[in-house]
């Protein structure tokens, strides 16, 4: 393994020294975030070679009218809120699930499945699922929405969060961040869509795409295979992480989630409002919805003062640079999104970066 | 939320973790402090007449009480065991406090029983004292126990944070993650496809061998926040750095798996069979020698060394890749209800 490290290391070296211009490169896939950070993989680096973390962790793009829904749902008696951990530390103006959760009913699931076992168990309760991800987690969503539908279950509902990559990655490179030159793109999404989804961004924007895995030496020679392009300059679109990835993806997952689901005008964090980016529930399960169900706004929050997660989440600066980073906001007491999730970047820089 | 709402006190309090020490700090300690308490060991050392002992105590609400590898009631022993262990002693006494559920199975609470004698007869301790509460349905888990402990310190043996000094090696006595990964995996029903075993065990053979042949310095046990949390605890209290190579630090590839798989850094995972030790670089190779010796410490490894702190004490980690990061003290929320 080290001889293929030393190898790649060699030819980002070289495409560094030779282009003459720094390199920027940007993933959008949270586990990708948290894999370069763990392994130190910045600090093999050349100086020519910056790497970004783009909007990929799901909690961190989560607009703060969610979260605010979200809290909201958890104000009342008559419900139980079942969410996956990294939710339950995000706060909104009123506190986080996790403080309101010392007296609302919210549990931590592992899976979808959980959820709607809680409904099954709790007759008298309504259990909202609390449905955030990517096309990676939307798949999920579908099945337990389609199951109770089956069963007639009244009381589960979901509260639709769930993002899609490709519109984010051309809303940023349409004009909030052109720095970006190149895309590592994401192992776990890419599992779904399928590799040639991200043909389009390297037709219609020219941008190098490599999907890549999650072992240090996929994402080590993704990058040499971004340097290598960029030299070349001819973008492509490629994938190292064939023991996984198909160039179509997993149809009967992305029929389950067109079943269920439809793509519509969505908020970001600091990407703001993007066309068809969103998923929403079908007319035919929209009484699933928990944002008809108890008459909630699906209108954008107010970022909380001071934090500067919309910018981090578009690359445009780095944790570091907002006042906020280190000081008031920590992961023990976390003002932003960004320092709450396990795969947020400035918990990342927090974690495994910060030297004071 | 009103402005008056009262804080609460979060599971993560629980975690052993920055909240948990944030806790013991500004809410414990102001009422208690003194001069035994104040250093917040494993346990604490007090003198009685010409004797010195070692007394500690701790609380067990692992969920689920039975899991592969042990039980609440081999935890409430060993984990006691081990705080009395690192501590320098050799753990003579245990009290027994069982606050039970009502409703509570009989032959559960026999076998929980059963499996505390064996493990303090095997330990060559023994319950001296006890007590016995119940409480009604859902005001408890099932079990909840409660073990204090004495141990007579090891004449000579002091060990002490002000003792460690730059070039000093860090030893390991075994894997890590086991207990954490086990738990967490069997709460939530995910089945691996080799079965993971937590590594419970009460370690003061190997503890007192290691004492009272080697020059051993300090010794922690990793538990709740595993060993991100004892050596962030060393640097802290020593005022020094450390820097650890992963490449070092013995993990079963299950163990990893589950990890990766659950989104876990196996370094803030808990143990209940293993400490991490500081030694002088002279005698490092001699007491990883005794430690693999022993059944406990069959996979000890030297795993890093103390060097000069820049600025602030950091744990520092040497990647396979050869890159570095840092190694934080975990915040406290990732595992409720370990031990």
């Amino acid at each position: 393994m080290l001889d293929r490290i030393a190898k790649a290391q060699q030819q980002i070296d070289h495409a560094c020294r030779t282009l003459g211009r720094p390199i920027t490169v940007m993933e959008v896939c949270g586990t990708h975030t948290v894999a370069i950070f763990r392994s130190g993989i910045r600090s093999t680096l050349p100086e020519g070679l910056k790497l970004l973390s783009g909007p990929g962790c799901p909690v961190c793009v989560t607009d703060q009218g969610y979260i605010d829904a979200v809290l909201e749902l958890a104000q009342r008696d008559d419900c139980i809120i079942a969410t996956y951990g990294d939710m339950i530390r995000v706060p909104g103006k009123d506190g986080s699930l996790e403080t309101c959760a010392a007296k609302a009913d919210v549990r931590v699931v592992l899976s979808s499945e959980d959820a709607l076992q809680l409904a099954r168990d709790n007759a008298d309760k309504t259990v909202v699922f609390i449905a955030v991800g990517f096309e990676t987690t939307a798949p999920a969503s579908a099945v337990v929405v389609k199951e109770a539908a089956r069963e007639g279950i009244k009381n589960f509902c979901i509260l639709s969060g769930h993002k899609l990559i490709l519109p984010a990655m051309r809303a940023l490179l349409g004009g909030m961040n052109d720095r970006v030159d190149a895309f590592l793109c994401p192992g776990h999404v890419s599992v779904i869509i399928g590799a040639s989804a991200f043909a389009e961004i390297v037709s219609d924007f020219g941008r190098p795409c490599v999907v890549a895995g999650f072992e240090p030496l996929q994402i080590i020679e993704a990058l040499a295979e971004i340097c290598r392009q960029l030299s070349n300059e001819k973008a492509e679109l490629k994938s190292i992480y064939n023991a996984v990835v198909t160039e179509q993806g997993n149809v009967a997952a992305q029929r389950i989630i067109a079943e269920c689901f439809e793509a519509a005008d969505g908020y970001w964090r600091g990407l703001g409002k993007i066309e068809k980016s969103t998923l929403v529930l079908k007319e035919q399960y929209r009484r699933f919805d928990a944002f008809a169900r108890f008459g909630l706004s699906d209108e954008p929050g107010e970022d909380l003062s001071g934090c500067r997660c919309g910018e981090v989440l578009c690359g445009l600066i780095e944790p570091p640079q907002c006042a906020l980073f280190a000081t008031r906001c920590t992961p023990a007491k976390p003002i932003g999104p960004c320092m709450v999730s396990s795969e947020g970047t400035c918990a990342a820089w927090y974690k495994y970066g910060r030297r004071s | 939320m009103a402005q008056h709402e009262p804080e609460r006190i979060l599971l993560a309090h629980g975690g052993g973790g920055q909240l948990t020490s944030q806790l013991i700090r500004e809410l414990v300690l102001p009422h208690l402090r003194n001069e035994a308490l104040s250093p917040l060991g494993d346990s604490a050392r007090l003198e009685l007449g010409s004797t010195s002992i070692c007394l500690t105590t701790d609380s067990y609400v692992v969920k689920p009480l039975f899991f592969h590898g042990g039980d609440i009631g081999k935890l409430a022993v060993c984990g006691t065991i081990n705080d009395l262990a690192v501590a320098g002693s050799r753990p003579v006494a245990l009290t027994l406090s069982l606050i039970i559920e009502e409703g509570f199975e009989k032959p559960l609470l026999e076998r929980i029983l059963q499996s505390i004698g064996r493990t303090a007869r095997e330990n060559n301790v023994s319950v001296v004292t006890g007590d016995t509460k119940t409480v009604e349905r859902g005001s408890a888990d099932g079990l909840f126990i409660n073990t204090a402990g004495v141990g007579v310190r090891l004449p000579g043996v002091n060990p002490g944070l002000d003792r460690i000094k730059v070039g000093d090696k860090v030893l390991l006595n075994g894997t890590i993650g086991d207990h954490g990964m086990t738990i967490i995996s069997q709460r939530e029903g995910i089945e691996f496809e080799s079965r993971l075993v937590s590594d419970c065990a009460a370690l003061a053979d190997l503890t007192c061998m290691l004492f009272e042949r080697t020059g051993v310095k300090f010794m922690r046990d990793a538990t709740r926040g595993g060993l991100a949390a004892v050596l962030n605890e060393i640097v802290e209290g020593a005022g020094l750095a450390i820097e650890i190579r992963d490449a070092n630090i013995p993990v079963r590839p299950s163990v990893q798996a589950a990890a990766d798989m659950l989104g876990f850094d196996v370094l803030n995972i808990a143990n209940e069979g293993k400490f991490v030790a500081v030694v002088s670089p002279e005698t490092a190779d001699a007491c990883l020698e005794l430690c693999r010796s022993h059944p406990l410490g069959r996979d000890a490894a030297l795993i890093g060394e103390v060097v000069a702190s820049q600025g602030v004490p950091l744990v520092e980690l040497r990647t396979k890749i050869g890159g570095r990061r840092i190694v934080q003290m975990p915040y406290g929320r990732e595992l409720p209800r370990i031990c």
